[in-house]
């Protein structure tokens, strides 16, 4: 398609070129005729009936959502992503702002949202598709190889629009059921004497009432699940970098890093208490 | 200033044609002092008109500049989240509300009345209260970022980030501001479409219109049908914010697609709207270059007309990643690669003529081969994202906005540069200089290309557009720093340009008279021009009557043809039969008024106060406005003429007086509720829309409106429909009591319809806040009793107008006009009832 465009914009600048400098003198009426019909009608009219028919034909291999080997859903909140595994017995694994597929399966994602418009956007893996609150929209992608793509949210949402980004990561399907049968598991318990502290704060300062962490009292809904927040490869919806001193920054300074974000900056918790928060999260791997 | 050969030889002769210019010179004076405010002629308004926009384009590339300030490196922080949004918000919004469409208006406001060979348009007072408009409205939009109260949803406004999650008056400044600037198109479209159709020249057949006229003709009527979708749009959106009316809450009902499809509706034709007249621009200047008549005339008017309808059927690609079913992204997909043929065909229409003459290069032409180049690369990756595959990576990305903005820069501004510097002597009467066209052309189409085209790369590497920042170290960061430089050269090169225009030109010589050896009438123009426009208006026989007709020139300037003289000191111009350009009437047209800009503030006031939730004073300001356009109305239009008609030259006597369908207020009337309907149209739209998407849309038969009293509305509505037509045959008739009794009873039965009207949905105790049904069947009714509401006046003012003697049973266009409205209020209030009460019913 490029190709082509660039051969038609060639064309049509040395047809210009040719007329208003090489040879402005006059030429005859009928010819001038004949390159109307032929320029303007009938070779564009060819040309596009054939892009038309291939792209129509490429639209249902696209969609078809029979056939499918899994699905995963994603809603889109101002600003990150809620990602839900289903499995087979019922259940299903809520995870946030990482997105890990099987290679060479088909996946359907079905996507929402609870506030605004967003849209889901691998540009690596697929085209994008819109999350509207109030409807179900979906998504079929089969990943031919493994590696770490970039994912973003493509429709203006909000104050920080940009920093609404996830990562996705292609595995061998062994890996896939490996790492997925461990993001199921409980939280593990806290082991360094500083996480042990991390963890009393992070549940005296109320960050459970938004946030979920499986296996202990932490169970809120508003926010991303930290179960295992520590294996994760960025934070904020990958606005940062996922370590300590990211953390700390992140806990201590969220409306710097992200304009209007709805957690509220906890930067007036003493040092060492951001500290023992980060290493709390880091280890819950 | 005079050709010799102008001047006739014979003493007396030219006696008489001194008296002749000092007596046409006398009302066609430009008011002096604070007064030249009042101005309303076509030349004046239209300058002033084009100024502006120029300046608010100015405005908001300024903030290009600032985005692509913040954009020049990764993770900056020249801009905070908020200032980008807003930044990109009002970018876009200025562009296509305050730029790329007025620009156009009020060009053709300036230029059409001189391509036409007539003195002004129509309604020259209904130019300046609509650029008096602009101007308040454009001023408070813009405004707003220095007080951080700008919009930031993006231009397009998708709701629900624009109704439930957005904090401040933003959302409202760009509702009410731009629904303000939106009426005042609306009028400049009315304006214009009466003015192609009713004021050309004698024997200017339809098939002998200036290329341009026909693009403005299409273009106003794309406006007529594009705009009043998005006012309707936006009146459901301000209900939703102001009262909570759940149009877009889908937790009640409502759904935020609708508003995307009524932005979308408006927003597709917008591009060609911008468009177009800017192609019309080159299709003046390609033949003037080529010496030569265009070659497929008919091609290209059908082509115009073609992309016009075509630009129409292409909304949802806009709207491909919203998960709809694959037959609609055929459908949709298919017309807008279709509408490139058309496109292409008056492409290739400049390329065959300048094929077929012999090519004259000029500073307009490097502007329109520079176009050229912009657009059609622009074209060809419009085809591309029409291609809905590709669409799905395309959209939303930097791809879009390296395609939007050569589509709009290569086959807009660089086009009105061109114009800019064509057409630069009919303002002045100086030229513009070569060698800065040609530095502002270099540095402009270096700049764009630098600054544009590597977002085609940056896009496809997966940039989202309006993010305010990105990070490092995905390959982003050269390609944005390269665009920010391009967009600063860029900046230079229109810098020139407008430098160029505004530089003051006292000492050059004039130019001579049709300096490029034009063909068209517009450059009939004396250097410097005579406010009067044209001295004479002539018989046009050609499509290029400066070409064809010998000694056309000559003759004109020395009153040989019609309307050479103002014996009665009256502001005079020609109005013709819309197909055959037969002589109608000589219409007199109202001079110099402050009562538009009064008429403009109240307006404003009535938009902008609400944005602060300042209902009362925005009601009184409402009422006040209804006055100034009363008085107005009642001082400037359907004046009796001191005699039946006049002898207008060449032994051609016209009447000064037309009613009905041969008079221009009757064209503007209908052609405003053309306008009128489509809004209405896409309000019924929203409530089958509703009830396609969504099976719970209707509450089943008990709740409602009922069928009872909306059927009672309807029949007495249809009863004052019957007696307002009945008022106006007693009008013809002279049978005064009968005139006034019908009038009267019609008055009351107005009323009498509103209240039954208002009391199906308020006796059911249908509550607007609980559920959109409610919220689109009150919609429906308030549109309704707001048009009831004008009937009533309008009723009234015919009762007064007869009263007072400035109507009579021959002189009776305010009763025509009425008459007109009233049909399009009976079909406006059989729907309403149709729908709301008849409707649930059949469901």
């Amino acid at each position: 398609m490029t190709v082509g465009s660039l051969l038609i914009w060639a064309l049509v600048i040395g047809l210009a070129l040719y007329v208003t400098r090489a040879h402005p003198e006059a030429h005859g009426v009928r010819s001038a005729r004949w390159l109307i019909i032929g320029g303007g009608v009938v070779f564009p009219t060819t040309v596009l009936t054939a892009l038309l028919i291939y792209g129509l034909m490429l639209i249902p291999e696209l969609r078809a959502t029979g056939d499918i080997d899994r699905r995963i859903e994603v809603a889109g909140e101002q600003w990150w992503w809620r990602v839900r595994y289903p499995q087979e017995n019922g259940e299903a694994v809520e995870l946030a702002n990482e997105i890990r597929l099987p290679l060479g399966e088909r996946i359907l994602f079905r996507l929402s949202s609870p506030d605004v418009i967003h849209s889901f956007w691998i540009p690596s893996l697929a085209g994008k598709v819109d999350m509207i609150p109030g409807r179900i929209t979906e998504l079929v992608v089969e990943p031919t190889r493994t590696g770490t793509f970039r994912g973003a949210c493509a429709e203006y949402c909000g104050a920080s629009h940009a920093l609404m980004n996830f990562q996705v990561v292609v595995m061998e399907p062994d890996a896939y059921r490996d790492w997925l049968a461990h993001q199921a598991t409980l939280a593990r318990a806290p082991t360094a004497e500083q996480a042990r502290r991390g963890q009393q704060a992070f549940l005296a300062n109320g960050c459970g009432a938004c946030h979920t962490v499986r296996g202990t009292p932490a169970d809120g809904r508003l926010g991303p699940d930290l179960t295992h927040v520590g294996s994760r490869l960025g934070l904020g919806a990958d606005a940062l970098p996922n370590d300590r001193e990211a953390l700390i920054r992140w806990i201590g300074h969220t409306g710097e890093v992200k304009p209007d974000v709805r957690m509220p900056a906890f930067g007036m918790l003493p040092v060492d208490e951001l500290a023992a928060l980060a290493a709390y999260l880091s280890e819950l791997e | 200033m005079t050709d010799s050969a102008t001047e006739p030889f014979d003493p007396d002769d030219r006696e008489r044609q001194k008296a002749q210019e000092q007596r046409l010179r006398k009302p066609w004076e430009v008011p002096r002092g604070w007064r030249y405010w009042s101005a309303v002629n076509n030349s004046d308004v239209g300058l002033w008109y084009t100024t502006v926009a120029f300046v608010f384009f100015l405005f908001a590339g300024v903030l290009a500049l600032l985005m692509r300030t913040q954009l020049a490196v990764p993770e900056n922080d020249f801009l905070s989240a908020d200032t980008y949004n807003q930044a990109f918000t009002l970018h876009g919004s200025v562009m296509m509300f305050l730029f790329g469409v007025p620009i156009f208006e009020a060009f053709s406001i300036l230029i059409l009345p001189q391509l036409l060979g007539a003195r002004d348009l129509p309604f020259p007072r209904l130019s300046a209260y609509g650029f008096w408009c602009f101007v308040i409205g454009g001023i408070f939009v813009c405004g707003s970022i220095f007080f951080g109260a700008a919009p930031q949803g993006g231009w397009f406004m998708y709701p629900p980030l624009t109704t439930s999650y957005s904090e401040g008056i933003g959302p409202d400044v760009w509702l009410l501001g731009l629904s303000f600037i939106e009426i005042a198109s609306l009028a400049a479209a009315v304006e214009l479409i009466v003015g192609v159709l009713k004021t050309r020249p004698p024997g200017m057949r339809i098939n002998l219109i200036p290329l341009y006229a026909w693009y403005i003709l299409v273009v106003a009527v794309m406006i007529l049908f594009a705009f009043p979708p998005l006012i309707a749009g936006d009146l459901l959106f301000e209900m939703e914010r102001a009262f909570d009316w759940p149009f877009f809450d889908h937790t009640r009902g409502g759904d935020p697609l609708l508003w995307q499809h009524l932005f979308w509706i408006f927003g597709h034709p917008e591009v060609y709207i911008i468009f177009l007249p800017a192609i019309a621009l080159v299709a003046m200047i390609v033949p003037t270059a080529a010496q030569r008549p265009i070659v497929g005339y008919g091609w290209i008017v059908l082509a115009a007309v073609g992309t016009g309808f075509i630009s129409f059927g292409l909304w949802v690609h806009h709207m491909f990643t919203t998960g709809m079913p694959g037959i609609s992204l055929a459908f949709f997909s298919a017309a807008s690669e279709a509408v490139a043929i058309p496109t292409g065909v008056q492409i290739f229409c400049f390329l065959a003529t300048a094929l077929a003459g012999r090519f004259v290069k000029s500073v307009p032409t490097l502007f329109v081969s520079g176009a050229l180049a912009i657009f059609v690369l622009g074209g060809l990756t419009g085809v591309m994202v029409a291609v809905a595959p590709f669409d799905f990576q395309a959209h939303d990305t930097y791809f879009v906005v390296a395609h939007l903005h050569y589509v709009l820069i290569g086959g807009m501004l660089f086009p009105v540069a061109a114009g800019i510097y064509y057409f630069y002597p009919l303002t002045n009467g100086k030229q513009m200089s070569e060698r800065s066209g040609k530095w502002a052309f270099w540095l402009m189409f270096v700049g764009f290309n630098v600054a544009f085209l590597p977002m085609h790369f940056t896009g496809l590497l997966g940039m989202p557009r309006r993010v305010y920042t990105y990070p490092a170290g995905m390959g982003l960061d050269l390609l944005n720093l390269v665009s920010t430089v391009g967009a600063f050269v860029f900046a230079a090169g229109v810098l020139i340009l407008l430098f160029e225009v505004v530089r003051p030109k006292k000492n050059e010589p004039y130019s001579p008279r049709n300096p490029w050896s034009a063909g068209t009438l517009e450059w009939l123009a004396k250097m410097p021009d005579e406010s009067w426009g044209v001295r004479s208006i002539p018989l046009i026989k050609s499509r290029y009557p400066l070409w064809d007709q010998p000694n056309l020139m000559a003759d004109v300037d020395a009153g040989r043809f019609y309307l050479p003289d103002a014996e009665e000191g009256q502001r005079e111009t020609l109005i013709t039969s819309t197909i055959d350009g037969r002589p109608m009437q000589c219409l007199r047209v109202p001079g110099p008024t402050f009562q538009t800009l009064w008429a403009a503030i109240f307006t404003g006031g009535a938009f902008i106060f609400p944005v602060y939730h300042l209902y009362l004073p925005a009601l009184v300001c409402a009422v006040l406005a209804g006055f100034a356009i009363l008085g107005w109305l009642w001082t400037g239009t359907a004046m009796i003429p001191e005699k039946p008609q006049k002898d207008v030259g060449l032994g051609l006597t016209l009447p000064l007086y037309a009613s009905g369908p041969k008079s221009v207020g009757w064209w503007a009337m209908f052609i405003t509720m053309i306008g009128d309907m489509s809004a209405f149209a896409s309000l019924v739209f929203g409530y089958f829309f509703f009830w396609t998407v969504h099976d719970d849309f209707l509450p089943g038969p008990a709740a409602g409106p009922g069928l009872l009293w909306p059927a009672i509305a309807a029949g007495l509505g249809l009863g004052a429909w019957a007696l307002t037509l009945l008022a106006r045959h007693c009008n013809r008739r002279d049978q005064v009591l009968g005139f006034y009794l019908s009038l009267a009873l019609a008055a009351l039965l107005t009323v009498a319809c509103s209240v039954a009207l208002f009391a199906g949905p308020h006796l059911s105790g249908l509550d607007p806040t609980t559920h959109v049904y409610p919220a689109t069947v009150w919609v429906l009714v308030l549109w309704t009793l707001l048009h009831l509401g004008a009937a009533l006046i309008m009723l009234l003012y015919c009762v007064a107008r007869r009263a007072a003697g400035r109507m009579t049973a021959e002189y009776d266009i305010d009763m025509q006009n009425v008459g007109l409205y009233w049909h399009f209020m009976a079909i406006t209030l059989v729907v309403t009832v149709a729908v709301i009460g008849g409707f649930p019913r059949v469901a």
